[in-house]
């Protein structure tokens, strides 16, 4: 079986697949790639089925050693790939042979690259998933250097193309998409809401993209209201009492007791989950 | 029953009503009804979440929610539906044991007599994987959280916090007053349903002989 060996990690890299469904009843998210674009994307270039692991490598500075023989893709933000030192394209599918070293730089654009070999990292599962859930502490470990990562056997039919044209993730301020939410009268400025931008603050995680700036306030008829506990889905955004909105990811908590303003649309959370450190964000 | 519905996002909505008792009937309902393209039921304090597997379910579906809820009768039991009974057999050598004491104006023999003589019922989860939130103790019960949080509770710890009783499912950081220990092993992601306890389900705590 083949398998990689990792050399660095960078900053955070993680096991993730289309993640948890179904146990929020019991407290368990989705978790699962947050650029689920990205990874589907991948998936279909190595043309093996959707739900396989992948590694989601946030802000590069990963390296790997190839163990026998591996398809694979590099897609999400395009950060530099390189096979034994030579530059190889984002969104291509690689063939590598044993030894093969890759390595994949920090992202001029975007956060998340999604590594995905044909066959997917065969790690245990855990209700069902190989992805890593950071807040509820579930699925694999964190990927570390030294750890031996096998690939899974897949059958069928190889894949019919090289490269794609795929859309990169944004630089500069990112209009975001903003469906009303379960709380929207809440808010003073439910219109203002689009007027406003804000940067997206280093303390972000899967959890969710932490937002700064202008501070968004409470309707006067619901200032000092408490809001009973109620589930959230990704893409929410939720108001804590700062007024500062967080975006939830796919590591958010199951049910949450600050109101949701709204809720981004599903592509729109992809491109969320894109957004680099300081990058400015504006709501439509 | 009256239901007010909220929107979600693509691929969700949520169903609020009074109280904690309400949204135990429609989730009832919601399961007895099986809607086409329903994939999740999210049960939290007074509300539902439907999660739905393409946005196109969405269309119409408040609407018939609130159609099929307005037949619920509004008296419905907590946890009639559902039924599921479990025992929990618990130590009462809680860290707080005496705390919830004084704070209640009860004796610990009390404390321990009220919480295993009335049912709890399975609210909703949340916190953490298998974290249930159990309602319907004695009213007696009703305590703040610790003004210092623990930074390690151990699975198993049973406590109380507001009018909500639980038990910790793993190792985690708590707040709630710790009341006593049970050996029951509340979670656990190799058995096909990974929580012991699920909406709906009834508790019956039972003092351990030592």
């Amino acid at each position: 079986m083949s398998s990689i060996e990792v050399i660095a990690p960078g900053p955070l890299a993680l096991l993730q697949d289309s993640g948890r469904p179904g146990y929020a009843a019991v407290g368990v998210g989705l978790s699962g790639a947050v650029d689920r674009g990205a990874y589907e994307l991948g998936a279909r270039m190595v043309a093996h089925s959707e739900g396989l692991a992948a590694i989601e490598i946030t802000f590069g500075g990963f390296a790997a050693t190839v163990k026998g023989a591996a398809i694979v893709a590099f897609t999400g933000a395009d950060a530099e790939i390189s096979v034994n030192g030579h530059r190889r394209p984002h969104n291509a599918v690689l063939q590598l042979d044993d030894g093969d070293v890759i390595r994949v730089g920090q992202p001029a654009r975007g956060l998340r690259t999604y590594f995905t070999v044909r066959g997917g990292f065969d790690v245990p599962a855990v209700l069902g998933s190989r992805s890593t859930d950071t807040l509820a502490g579930l699925g694999p470990a964190q990927v570390r250097a030294g750890d031996v990562l096998p690939i899974g056997e897949f059958e069928g039919k190889f894949p019919n193309v090289d490269a794609v044209a795929s859309a990169v993730p944004a630089t500069g301020t990112v209009e975001l998409t903003l469906l009303p939410g379960p709380r929207t009268e809440w808010f003073s400025d439910q219109s203002g809401i689009s007027g406003k931008t804000w940067s997206v603050s280093s303390r972000s995680n899967r959890v969710g993209v932490r937002l700064e700036g202008d501070s968004l306030t409470r309707d006067p008829a619901y200032q000092d209201q408490e809001l009973p506990s109620e589930a959230m889905v990704r893409g929410c955004v939720q108001v804590p009492p700062s007024g500062q909105p967080i975006i939830f990811l796919n590591d958010h908590p199951v049910t949450g007791g600050y109101p949701v303003i709204g809720v981004l649309t599903e592509a729109d959370v992809d491109r969320a989950a894109q957004l680099q450190p300081g990058q400015a964000v504006r709501f439509r | 029953m009256d239901v007010t519905i909220r929107p979600l996002g693509e691929r969700a909505l949520l169903c609020e009503v009074d109280s904690l008792q309400q949204v135990a009937a429609l989730h009832a309902l919601m399961e007895q009804a099986d809607l086409p393209g329903v994939s999740e039921l999210v049960p939290a304090a007074r509300t539902l979440m439907l999660r739905v597997s393409k946005p196109a379910v969405l269309q119409g579906l408040g609407v018939h929610i609130t159609n099929l809820a307005s037949h619920l009768d509004e008296t419905a039991e907590l946890g009639q539906e559902a039924g599921e009974q479990v025992e929990v057999k618990v130590r009462y050598d809680g860290e707080d044991l005496d705390d919830v004491a004084k704070h209640t104006g009860l004796s610990t023999r009390e404390v321990i007599a009220a919480h295993t003589e009335t049912t709890w019922t399975v609210g909703f989860f949340g916190f953490a994987p298998g974290f249930a939130y159990l309602v319907g103790g004695d009213s007696r019960l009703v305590v703040p959280r610790r003004d210092e949080p623990r930074t390690k509770v151990p699975p198993g710890a049973v406590a109380l916090a507001g009018e909500f009783s639980a038990v910790y499912p793993r190792t985690s950081p708590g707040g709630w007053q710790l009341i006593g220990t049970t050996n029951e092993t509340m979670w656990d992601t190799d058995r096909e349903a990974p929580a012991l306890l699920s909406p709906g389900a009834t508790v019956r705590f039972v003092k351990a002989r030592r």
